[in-house]
């Protein structure tokens, strides 16, 4: 545990380093809410038909969706991790005395809650203080705000272990864009980044709803509105939690079957 | 043909912060120091020369060399090279420079060796009968024929720094800047390297100005070096002159018939000693050598005896040590 | 310009070292922007208009905006990722060389992979026009060219401004990606959907507006007076770049003072 701490600590000390960076993210996340709030703004203008989801709430969600983007892209992705698989270096990681799976797991968990830790707070806050109606309101109760809480960070854990397989894919595929591709351009659209699941055709409702990437982004975010009421909310904590055990328990197994075939050509 | 006088400049540099804490701070608000890189520096160059440009990291070797080839400005001094002032015109000057960052390639790593000529030829606009000329002499003289259609990423790096040299010599220059030109190269490839450099300069007549660590570098081609350290010119002259003002340390080295006395002469230091071989290191200001010789000899058996002048590269340790730099 | 294509050259000549990753990452330019694309069309789907834009009215402005960005990502990526020229010293390099600054770095970097997504907008481009009732003239094709052009001029323009902020931190290059991709991503709808406020920047300020909005309207004969004049915002908005390049070359001059 002190190891995954010192890791989040050296993390976050390199993030600050680069603080025009986290400014200049900050300003284009704000920059990017805006834009999208007032294009989905445009387009339910004129709705013809009450949309399943109210502006109130979607604007919730956007500014969400950018405060927390460090939790739920794919993309956002840990070259190094890649330079050490493809080079042949791993070998080197494999004399650590840590499970390699559990450190990798932690390393890229410091570098998203690093991120988020740095970025969320001035958009947050800013998105609060906003005139109406772009501004970002307080969920509706403090039981709402709990789970959201909740559902957030097993957003996140799951997310780490949804692209710990983007890692392990590159052992077989020897470079990360395919699979970054997949990943990154599959699973953000089914975790509702490019247009919240709710205002997708039926159909592709319900694919979204079997996949888990949904479950890192989209979940928690409507839990905070109240879109999704807290009786799913729980339920969705357990689904939550059987997608992260299983996919944990994938991913590790995995992992090890990748790291026997580098131990058998030698690395 | 390079004159250059009182040249200063110095450096904004932001301090780097430590902890946690103080890097929370520096979110909002960074400190900075002013770092003098050259203090009124001051030497001409003659055609032809071969000028070695040595000094500690950081002392201001590239920041003269960058004013040189026109990337700089100073802040105050001026500088005439070739009848230009290099930061001004700078399209104009730099037709008459080559200049060569050991560091750094300026080849196109992917494709071979002989595009990256052929696409310098158009950036120096060069004619095409005066292209192939040039181009001809530098393969034949400096045997490039069998790398030159390689792809540079396949070339070991000996031989991309040969191409780099040559890269920078394609236009035809006056002068040459080599920054660090053997860094990073093994003893075989520094050897060919220097003797390119020292071809180059005698068939072409191109005067060079090179920065290195290595002194052997400086030994095998410059006859004149110039130091500089924290800024300061501290030394401009011949290595000879280095060497005697400099390198009165010499060091004796003796075998003999096994005896266990210990050996001490007056003005000598024993640097080791076993009953069969002893180093002394002698200040020949004070003792001199012959000397020193004749006492060990009545007091042993001599088998074997060798005196050695201090390398260079001590005596420039001692340099900067001398000079605190 | 003969420079610049000898240049041109040379990187593809390089990139052609590597084709298994070309292709891929061909590939992977043709999907990324496709995902956001399948995202405009089911929002069409479920909401029929956009203030009275119908789906083919803005897949046309998301060709546009989407051609140009792509082409400026692969004819201007040298100024794009500047910051890896300043990084790595190359930019002495430039200096000691006997042609302009901008020709230079300009001519530094290709991105020959843009291809992809080049092609998937010129695919929308050709959906959308198939299916909207536009009576076509020369000079309408005149203005469709325009449009592209100056889109990436503009691009252009904003990597000029981002890579000059290089010369004095290397940092927080990400607020370019505001007017890059945020821009992009803007002007993939047309102007007047948002807040009267942006939209002004986007027309007077950094000149999207004059990309697709405005000679948008000419070409599907929705202005009101005279034609010529939205014809003409492109070229207006062309303009963009040549304050971009005096604030390079202030830059330039910037770096060579203090060599940071």
């Amino acid at each position: 545990m002190k190891v995954y701490a010192s890791i989040l600590k050296i993390r976050l000390l390199i993030g600050m380093q680069y603080r025009s960076a986290a400014w200049a993210g900050v300003a284009t996340q704000f920059f990017w809410g805006f834009i999208s709030i007032m294009v989905f703004e445009a387009f339910y203008e004129f709705a013809a038909v009450t949309p399943p989801i109210s502006l109130r709430e979607l604007i919730t969600y956007i500014w969400l969706q950018q405060a927390f983007l460090a939790f739920i892209m794919l993309w956002f992705r840990d070259n190094e991790l890649f330079d050490l698989i493809t080079s042949g270096n791993i070998a080197y990681e494999l004399c650590r005395p840590t499970d390699l799976y559990g450190f990798w797991y932690a390393k890229l968990l410091a570098q998203r809650l690093s991120s988020a830790l740095l970025r969320c707070y001035p958009i947050l806050i800013l998105a609060f203080f906003l005139p109406k109606p772009y501004n970002l309101t307080l969920p509706p109760n403090v039981s709402t705000f709990i789970l959201f809480v909740v559902t957030l960070l097993l957003g996140l854990l799951l997310l780490v272990a949804i692209s710990m397989f983007l890692y392990i894919s590159v052992f077989i595929t020897l470079s990360p864009m395919g699979s970054l591709l997949v990943f990154g351009v599959l699973g953000e659209f089914f975790a509702g980044l490019i247009i919240p699941i709710p205002l997708m055709p039926l159909w592709l409702q319900k694919i979204a709803y079997v996949l888990p990437f949904r479950w890192t982004a989209d979940f928690p975010f409507r839990v905070y509105s109240g879109h999704i009421t807290q009786n799913d909310a729980v339920i969705g904590v357990f689904i939550q939690l059987g997608y992260l055990l299983g996919l944990l328990w994938l991913g590790k197994l995995a992992l090890n079957s990748v790291l026997k075939r580098v131990v058998v050509q030698g690395g | 043909m390079i004159k250059v006088e009182g040249i200063t400049k110095s450096f904004k540099v932001a301090k780097r912060s430590t902890g946690l804490l103080q890097a929370a701070k520096a979110l909002v608000h960074r400190e900075h120091t002013i770092v003098e890189a050259l203090k009124e520096i001051s030497f001409t160059i003659e055609p032809g020369e071969i000028v070695g440009y040595i000094g500690p990291n950081g002392a201001g070797k590239s920041t003269t060399i960058k004013i040189m080839s026109g990337i700089l400005v100073p802040d105050g001094g001026t500088c005439n090279i070739l009848g230009y002032t290099p930061w001004k015109n700078r399209v104009e000057y730099v037709k008459n420079i080559g200049v060569v960052f050991g560091q750094r390639s300026q080849l196109w790593w992917d494709v071979p060796v002989i595009d990256s000529f052929e696409l310098l030829k158009d950036i120096y606009k060069i004619p095409q009968p005066e292209y192939k000329s040039t181009f001809d002499l530098l393969i034949e003289t400096l045997e490039l024929k069998e790398i030159i259609n390689s792809p540079v990423r396949q070339l070991s790096l000996g031989q991309r720094m040969r191409c780099e040299i040559a890269a920078s010599l394609i236009h035809n220059p006056q002068i040459l800047f080599l920054d660090e030109p053997t860094i990073g190269l093994d003893a075989v490839s520094k050897i060919a390297v220097r003797q390119f450099i020292k071809t180059i300069n005698q068939e072409k007549g191109v005067t060079v100005v090179l920065t290195t660590h290595d002194m052997n570098d400086i030994e095998a081609l410059a006859n004149r070096v110039i130091l500089i350290g924290k800024g300061s010119l501290l030394y401009d002259g011949n290595l000879e002159e280095l060497r005697k003002r400099f390198g009165s340390q010499k060091t004796i080295t003796a075998d003999y018939r096994k005896n266990p006395n210990p050996i001490d002469i007056a003005g000598t230091s024993v640097i080791s000693w076993s009953p069969e071989h002893v180093v002394l290191s002698i200040d020949t200001e004070q003792t001199l050598s012959s000397e020193v010789i004749t006492k060990l000899s009545s007091q042993l058996e001599l088998l074997d005896v060798t005196i050695e002048s201090q390398p260079i590269e001590d005596i420039i340790i001692q340099l900067y040590k001398e000079f605190q730099i | 310009m003969n420079l610049y294509f000898k240049y041109l050259l040379i990187l593809f000549k390089s990139q052609m070292q590597y084709r298994t990753s070309f292709w891929l990452l061909s590939i992977g330019q043709f999907f990324i922007p496709f995902s956001v694309f399948a995202g405009l069309y089911f929002l069409f789907e479920r909401f029929g208009q956009i203030k009275g834009w119908n789906f083919f009215e803005v897949a046309l402005c998301f060709a546009i905006i989407h051609m140009a960005f792509s082409l400026s990502e692969c004819f201007a990526r040298g100024f794009d990722t500047f910051s890896s020229l300043i990084i790595k010293g190359d930019f002495d390099r430039v200096l000691v060389r006997p042609r302009s600054t901008f020709l230079q770095v300009l001519g530094s970097k290709f991105e020959f992979t843009r291809i992809g997504r080049l092609a998937q907008s010129a695919i929308v481009l050709l959906w959308a026009l198939n299916n909207l009732p536009i009576e076509w003239s020369l000079l309408k094709i005149v203005t469709l060219f325009f449009m592209i052009t100056s889109g990436v001029l503009i691009f252009t323009g904003i990597y000029m401004l981002a890579a000059t902020m290089c010369f004095w931190t290397v940092q927080g290059l990400e607020v370019a990606n505001i007017f890059t991709d945020g821009g992009r991503e803007m002007a993939q709808y047309p102007l007047n959907i948002y807040q009267k406020w942006v939209a002004r920047i986007f027309t007077y300020v950094i000149p999207f507006g004059t990309v697709n909005y405005l000679p948008l309207l000419f070409i599907l004969g929705k202005t009101n007076g005279n034609d010529l004049l939205y014809m003409l915002t492109p070229i207006a908005g062309s303009l963009f770049i040549l304050p971009c390049f005096l604030v390079w070359q202030f830059g330039v001059r910037h770096y060579r003072s203090t060599g940071s």
